[in-house]
């Protein structure tokens, strides 16, 4: 199996304080890496690092696929108020260079084909949350890097992620998750790393 | 970053840089007090007064050296600056925001002194027909916008990348300032004060000037280390050669 | 481009849905020409005089005060990191950004310019020179006050910051600006601080992109 990404001797710091060091590990095709620990140990700087979003103190950071071969859903939706959900991933497509035809359907799977012309601020937080993880459904990329996805969901909701996750699984994709809520252990390929 | 003299790359350590700083300091204030004793003494006793300006033309020992080192203190700012934002060295990010306040002192000494300067021989303490001074109450402006931006950022390092940025286009910005403040002189229509052209100024009077010019740029130097020693402290202050340091 | 285009469409559609961001600092800049008449004497000749300089400092102001939460919301809901991670160049995006700004704000300013420099007494080839200035000079401004409000924007209050980061920046342009117009009416050619505009403009055009696209990094780190 190779892997998709690694990293080795990676320190990762805010401002002047180093948070972690000597990280490493791999992540190949159809594995999950859940990066879990306590709040404020560095789990979403570490997740941005691995995405790319910032740089690390020190290490390196291999990733085997194109920059625009990834989702990076953060903690925060990048859902802008006063648009609509079908408005806002219209928009992420442009951005991102992704078709914009599977817009509706994503949003009928996550149950939100009755809100996806009404503005976001007229959104639950659950319902925000799962348009911003609509995403994943609107274009097919190799490695996914979710902050907390399942903060604001409801049970329909993370079993239909789930089912998400597994069938980009089957289809040889890779994903790392922060998440506080426990990943079923029944997932194949699910590794935890524990920050501390 | 092979180009980079081994040396050098040694000193952008902190705790290298701590310990050079501290041994070039005493030299630096001594340099100062003699180049600047020498200069003040031949500038404001020894020199002959000046046959068009009197007694008052002696402020130009404090004037043109503090405006001087307004400029220079710039120049040093936004280098340090390019290479905080492309090496990356915190060395360079201390230098760079240890500059802004020390500039900002310079300028307004060299604003003062020109107004008083201005009083007896423009007959007012202020003129926007003078193209230098407004630079330099520009310059002040910026140089205050830099310290404020590093003040209102909690992050030292965000910190001193964004007063980084602001540096390099406001060093950008100096010499368009200088520009248009000329040409809106141009257009100027009342009656223009005479400036006094630079006539060739007699050495008596030169090597004074030259001396306390010096004695600024050492006493900026020593300001300068001071200040990045203390900042290097602070920032570092969870490494254990900072424990050392200061035992 | 798509991507550029699309971060435009954005900020129309936006601006589209919320009028009071194009249409109040119209009222501003109104308000205050306005209020610096009635601290005039009626007709006083001076505010003749003084007609360019207010006219260019009343739309820098209205400008600067609606560009101040540029970058914030995008900030805070976490479109920035979208950007970061979209496969365009930053800058690119925040050229977008900040040209569908000028559309938004600087556009209706430079056209409102013109009716306030009649209660000015402006006849119409000064109102010509005026309308240039401000066209070449107000995207200048916009370009640096996107620059100043991508250096502040993780920034939860800022207060009277930006406008003492942006001002110094921004001498330049109101020197020119207002003194095309003064040169105007004075009678002299008023093509040299236009050229000396748009010199501005293409420098700010090429660079800020940049500055400001790194700032926005900074400010994620």
């Amino acid at each position: 199996m190779t892997a998709l990404l690694s990293f080795q001797n990676l320190a990762i710091g805010r401002g002047d304080h180093v948070l972690l060091r000597d990280l490493a590990g791999t992540v190949g095709a159809g594995e999950i890496l859940h990066i879990r620990g306590a709040n404020g140990v560095g789990k979403t700087s570490l997740l941005e690092v691995l995405c790319g979003l910032r740089d690390a103190e020190q290490g390196e950071v291999t990733r085997a696929f194109e920059p625009q071969a990834c989702h990076w859903i953060g903690h925060r939706n990048a859902l802008h108020p006063a648009l609509t959900p079908y408005e806002n991933l219209r928009f992420w497509c442009a951005l991102q260079g992704a078709p914009a035809d599977g817009i509706r359907g994503a949003l009928r799977g996550f149950d939100l084909a009755r809100v996806a012309d009404q503005p976001c601020r007229q959104l639950s937080a659950g319902q925000k949350r799962r348009a911003a993880l609509a995403r994943l459904a609107v274009a097919r990329r190799g490695v996914w890097f979710l902050d907390e996805p399942l903060s604001g969901l409801d049970d329909a909701g993370i079993q239909y992620w789930l089912a998400l996750l597994q069938g980009h699984q089957q289809q040889g994709g890779a994903a790392v998750i922060t998440s506080h809520q426990a990943l079923p252990a029944q997932l194949p390929g699910l590794r935890a790393l524990h920050l501390s | 970053m092979t180009w980079i003299p081994n040396w050098m790359h040694r000193l952008a350590s902190p705790p290298a840089f701590y310990a050079f700083a501290g041994r070039l300091q005493p030299w630096l204030w001594g340099a100062s007090a003699a180049l600047l004793g020498y200069g003040l003494v031949g500038g404001l006793a020894l020199a002959p007064a000046d046959y068009q300006q009197g007694e008052g033309f002696r402020i130009i020992y404090v004037h043109v050296p503090a405006a001087w080192m307004s400029l220079f203190i710039y120049t040093v700012m936004a280098g340090a600056a390019v290479i905080a934002l492309v090496w990356r060295i915190k060395l360079a990010e201390c230098v760079l925001t240890s500059c802004a306040p020390v500039g900002a002192s310079f300028t307004a000494l060299a604003l003062v002194s020109g107004m008083l300067w201005g009083k007896p021989m423009w007959g007012t303490f202020w003129t926007w027909s003078d193209p230098r001074l407004v630079s330099e109450l520009i310059l002040l402006f910026l140089y205050v916008g830099i310290s404020g931006l590093q003040q209102a950022i909690t992050d030292p390092r965000a910190a001193a990348r964004a007063c980084a940025l602001l540096a390099v286009v406001g060093f950008v910005n100096v010499p368009i300032v200088h520009y248009s403040v000329e040409w809106w002189n141009t257009l100027h229509q009342g009656p223009t004060i005479t400036k006094f052209d630079k006539p060739s100024i007699h050495v008596s009077m030169l090597w004074p000037l030259l001396s306390a010019a010096l004695g600024f740029t050492t006493f900026f130097a020593g300001v300068l280390l001071q200040r990045v020693q203390n900042e290097l402290l602070w920032r570092e202050r969870g490494n254990p050669w900072v424990k050392e340091a200061i035992a | 481009m798509e991507a550029f285009l699309a971060v435009m469409a954005r900020e129309l559609r936006l601006a589209a849905r919320r009028r009071a961001e194009w249409a109040l600092p119209l009222v501003f800049y109104a308000v205050v020409a306005t209020l610096f008449a009635l601290g005039a004497s009626p007709n006083a000749p001076w505010l003749k005089v003084a007609g360019p300089s207010i006219l260019w400092v009343g739309a820098l102001l209205a400008a600067l005060l609606s560009l101040e939460r540029l970058f914030r919301g995008d900030y805070d809901d976490g479109t920035l990191e979208q950007f970061f991670v979209s496969p365009q160049p930053v800058s690119l995006l925040v050229a977008g950004k900040l040209l569908a700004q000028w559309l938004v704000i600087g556009l209706p300013l430079t056209l409102l310019a013109p009716v306030l420099g009649i209660a000015f007494g402006m006849g119409a080839e000064l109102t010509g020179v005026l309308v240039l200035s401000l066209g070449l000079g107000l995207p200048a401004l916009v370009l640096l006050a996107g620059f100043a409000s991508a250096l502040v924007v993780g920034l939860p209050r800022t207060g009277v910051l930006l406008p003492v980061l942006v001002l110094p920046l921004v001498c330049p342009v109101v020197i020119f600006g207002a003194g095309a117009v003064r040169a105007a009416e004075g009678g002299a050619p008023a093509g040299a601080p236009l050229y000396f505009l748009g010199a501005i403009l293409v420098l700010c055009v090429c660079g800020v992109p940049l500055a400001a696209a790194a700032a926005l990094k900074n400010a994620l780190d």
